[in-house]
């Protein structure tokens, strides 16, 4: 961890921890750290940002921050991200003093609206000015809120991304794999926000809980860093004596991480086991071995930590980070998750559209057979992991390994056994970036 | 032929574009390119018609515009084909000669000449050239016309290219069904080897390569004389469908991005640019990698190049190339190809240009129309033939398409 010089008053720290500040900016972020109880973030300091006062009058943060100007007559920044941008600069000797004495800023926010997408990134520019590492963890739009709001929330994510030193952003259209027909949208919110909350409960543990096996939070923030695309995060807790291979078991079916499959894809994979006295190095090795099985590609960073609570317990939080092949995408596509590029590579192939990305498919297929193989083994250990191994034979379809676009339907033009017109990149294995 | 001899046609049907130009031919024999037709070409794949209907269009523009700005009627076209189906290989043909005095005649030259043609193919298979290479008298080589000579034994070399008939007669029947003779069909690689190379360079040895839109064709002369031709059904269509893929562009974007940014090698000081491109109201819709783009682009060629290369090497012929590699067709455009393909094919590499034919100048100095043009030539060759039989030694001339007569 980084030292910082200036050891805060603010939040007294026996231990040498850091001293963290979440700071909830926006509506949505306001909310959300209204889900984070005070008690099991001892120590953080708690923020809201808003411009809207309503929202942070209910909100139970110890520490809040209005902006308002004249001009926006009470009226919140009317969901443009340029007002909330305007009226964080004005203010930024108020953020700046905000973030002072804080080792650690953790900024949460739901970018698409006003305040999330123009505040978090001036704010977290301020954090930074403090010397303070700063991560964000974010929410994206749905689809159907349109693209305006996507755009928006896109531009706030590359702001956000150029100054701080992590982002993890959880595009909301992901947890429609976890809601069904009749999920209110009150319901689906709360489980997007709940999703967030997980992710801050993760990392607030690496940072917190005394680890056997350390992660700095250096190593965290290299993670996500410089990753220009989605990180994905997943929190699994898992109990009994079969918690090790439960919490896998849990991990690979987690639908933020495409049933494993954004494993195969990551470049970069940080996995935090915590559980109690009782945590055995067998336990450990079996949670790692499984999860290296399934990204055989990625730099694995692993920690451990034990905790005199989490007595027979087992939580595992995974951060995935990929590298795009396109950077700066828009978050149309990454939004789309790669699940969903990869399964639609049959379509593609008949509608002769822009390819998905093949080694992906490929190493996706791959995974395929050794999570089948995985679930087999726990089916038969296990009496109910059976639903969920066949939720997954239904998915593991045989995927059109490569579509050829333009080419899907004239001669293959086969040279000593090569296809030529797969890109010659793909061929060689060449990876972009 | 007699009312338009001085008019010569060549119509090529590529993947990209179709294209006639129009030719007249002086007294003199000098070449002077009067027309030049060109439509984009929406029904062809890999160098062959896939939709009909769609290249029947594009093929009557093209003939439309050549035929207004020529001035002339056009009623007869060389057509350049095409396509993977396109093979080339040597053959020997022998003949005794049997007349007393051992002095070798005309006859004995047809004779020899259809003894090398009598090829086994595939049944679905058509000869499309069979060119004359050099004679061999009592195995004496490199015998350019034997006629008058002494001798027992007569051999002789032919280069014969052949391709699938059906595939062929596409193209044919759909210039037939303008009510426009074809006579004769020529290989475009071997068409634009004719626009580009000049005599001495034939004969010092010379590679030809012609990356089109759908095919790369290559032709390598040594000696003068036509000794390997090969089809890549590669070309500048995988390039754009590989940067579609590669940077998840739609298609149409992909080929803008191509023409825009592509260049053969990776330039280094590209390497972190990118580019934005906006839709119609000027919001940014998506960012792209300048260097993604070339490395993908700069493989592909590469790669092109190597099999290339990889072929020759089967066949022998590295070592007598002194002329060095001439690259045309679209794909000659590409900024920094010729330092690309040097490595890859250890000679010297340049972009062609099309020599010894006047006129249009824009139209001579785009590698895109050196087959058209070379189809000009080569229908050039032919109808003078008829006048001068005595300078039957220059290479192409031999060429003889049986295809046409047989069909």
């Amino acid at each position: 961890m980084k030292t910082n010089s200036e050891v805060p008053d603010a939040i007294p720290e026996t231990a040498p921890r850091p001293a963290v500040k979440i700071f909830g900016v926006g509506g949505a972020g306001v909310q959300l750290l209204n889900a984070l109880s005070a008690e099991e973030f001892a120590g953080a300091g708690f923020v809201g940002i808003n411009t809207d006062a309503a929202s942070l009058a209910a909100s139970s943060a110890t520490f809040k921050i209005h902006l308002e100007t004249k001009l926006l007559r009470g009226l919140g920044t009317g969901g443009d991200p340029e007002r909330g941008r305007a009226l964080a600069e004005e203010q930024f000797s108020t953020l700046k003093s905000a973030c002072d004495g804080a080792n650690v800023v953790l900024i949460i926010a739901g970018l698409g609206g006003g305040a999330g997408s123009g505040i978090s990134p001036v704010l977290a520019r301020a954090a930074k000015e403090t010397g303070a590492l700063v991560l964000a963890f974010v929410t994206m739009p749905f689809v159907c809120e349109g693209n305006r709001r996507q755009q928006q929330a896109q531009q706030g994510l590359e702001q956000l991304k150029s100054v701080a030193d992590g982002v993890i952003c959880l595009p909301n259209q992901k947890t429609f794999k976890l809601i069904d027909d009749s999920t209110s949208v009150l319901d689906t919110f709360r489980i997007t926000g709940g999703l967030l909350v997980e992710g801050v409960r993760g990392v607030w543990r690496l940072l917190t809980r005394p680890g056997l096996i350390q992660i700095h939070f250096d190593d965290l923030c290299a993670l996500v860093r410089d990753r220009h695309s989605e990180s994905v995060f997943a929190f699994v807790e898992a109990s009994g004596p079969a918690r090790s291979r439960e919490a896998v078991e849990k991990l690979l079916a987690h639908p933020l991480l495409d049933e494993g499959r954004a494993l195969a894809d990551a470049d970069a994979v940080l996995v935090s086991l915590m559980g109690g006295k009782d945590l055995t190095m067998a336990d450990v090795n079996r949670v790692m071995e499984q999860i290296g099985r399934c990204c055989e590609r990625a730099q694995i960073i692993m920690g451990a930590a034990v905790d005199a609570e989490m007595k027979n317990k087992l939580s595992v939080t995974l951060i995935a980070a990929r590298n795009c092949v396109a950077k700066n995408e828009p978050s149309i596509s990454t939004a789309d998750s790669p699940e969903q590029t990869v399964s639609s590579g049959a379509t593609e192939r008949s509608a002769g559209g822009p390819p998905a990305s093949s080694d992906f498919s490929q190493r996706a297929d791959k995974l395929s057979a050794l999570q089948l193989h995985q679930r087999e083994q726990a089916v038969s250990r296990h009496g109910r992991g059976r639903r969920t191994a066949n939720k997954l034979l239904q998915t593991q379809l045989p995927l059109a390994i490569i579509s050829k676009g333009r080419f899907d339907k004239s001669e293959p033009t086969i040279h000593k056994g090569e296809d030529l017109d797969i890109p010659t990149y793909v061929r060689r294995g060449v990876s972009l970036n | 032929m007699f009312d338009d001899s001085n008019i010569i046609v060549g119509l090529e049907i590529g993947t990209s574009k179709v294209c006639a130009v129009v030719g007249e031919q002086a007294a003199d024999g000098a070449l002077n390119i009067i027309g030049l037709g060109q439509a984009r070409s929406r029904g062809v794949r890999k160098g062959e018609i896939v939709d009909p209907k769609q290249a029947e269009e594009d093929v009557r523009n093209a003939i439309v515009e050549a035929e207004s700005m020529a001035g002339a009627e056009i009623s007869n076209v060389y057509l350049g084909v095409t396509g993977g189906h396109i093979r080339g290989f040597n053959n020997r043909g022998v003949h005794p000669v049997v007349s007393a005095d051992r002095e070798i005649s005309n006859d004995d030259i047809q004779d020899v000449v259809k003894n090398a043609k009598a090829i086994n193919l595939p049944a679905e298979n058509n000869v499309v050239h069979a060119i004359r290479q050099h004679f061999f008298v009592d195995g004496q080589d490199g015998i350019t016309n034997p006629v008058g000579m002494l001798g027992s034994r007569l051999e002789v070399d032919v280069h014969v290219v052949h391709g699938n008939t059906n595939r062929l007669q596409n193209a044919i029947r759909l210039v037939k069904g303008f009510q426009i003779q074809v006579n004769e069909i020529v290989f475009n690689g071997l068409a634009a080897s004719l626009a580009l190379l000049s005599n001495e360079q034939k004969e010092l040895g010379a590679l030809v390569i012609d990356i089109g839109g759908g095919t790369t064709d290559y032709v390598v002369y040594v000696g003068g004389v036509i000794k390997h031709t090969g089809v890549l059904a590669v070309g500048g269509d995988h390039v754009s469908n590989d940067l579609a893929y590669g940077l998840k562009v739609p298609l149409s974007r992909a080929e803008k991005l191509k023409l825009e940014h592509g260049s053969a090698i990776v330039d280094e000081t590209e390497q972190g640019r990118s580019v934005t491109f906006t839709n119609e109201l000027g919001l940014p819709i998506k960012t792209i990698n300048v260097g993604h783009l070339q490395r993908i682009m700069s493989l592909r060629l590469e790669e092109i190049f190597q099999l290339i290369a990889q072929d020759l090497e089967q066949a022998g012929l590295c070592e007598y190339l002194r002329a060095g590699v001439f690259l045309t067709g679209g794909g000659a455009r590409v900024p920094h190809i010729a330092k690309l393909a040097e490595p890859v094919l250890q000679m010297p590499v340049s972009i062609g240009q099309t020599n010894s034919i006047s006129g249009l100048k824009s139209a001579l100095d785009q590698p895109e129309f050196a087959a058209a043009i070379g189809l000009v030539k080569f229908g050039s060759f032919k109808s003078r033939k008829p006048g001068g039989k005595s300078s039957l030694a220059q290479g192409i001339k031999g060429a003889i398409s049986s295809l046409l007569r047989r069909s």
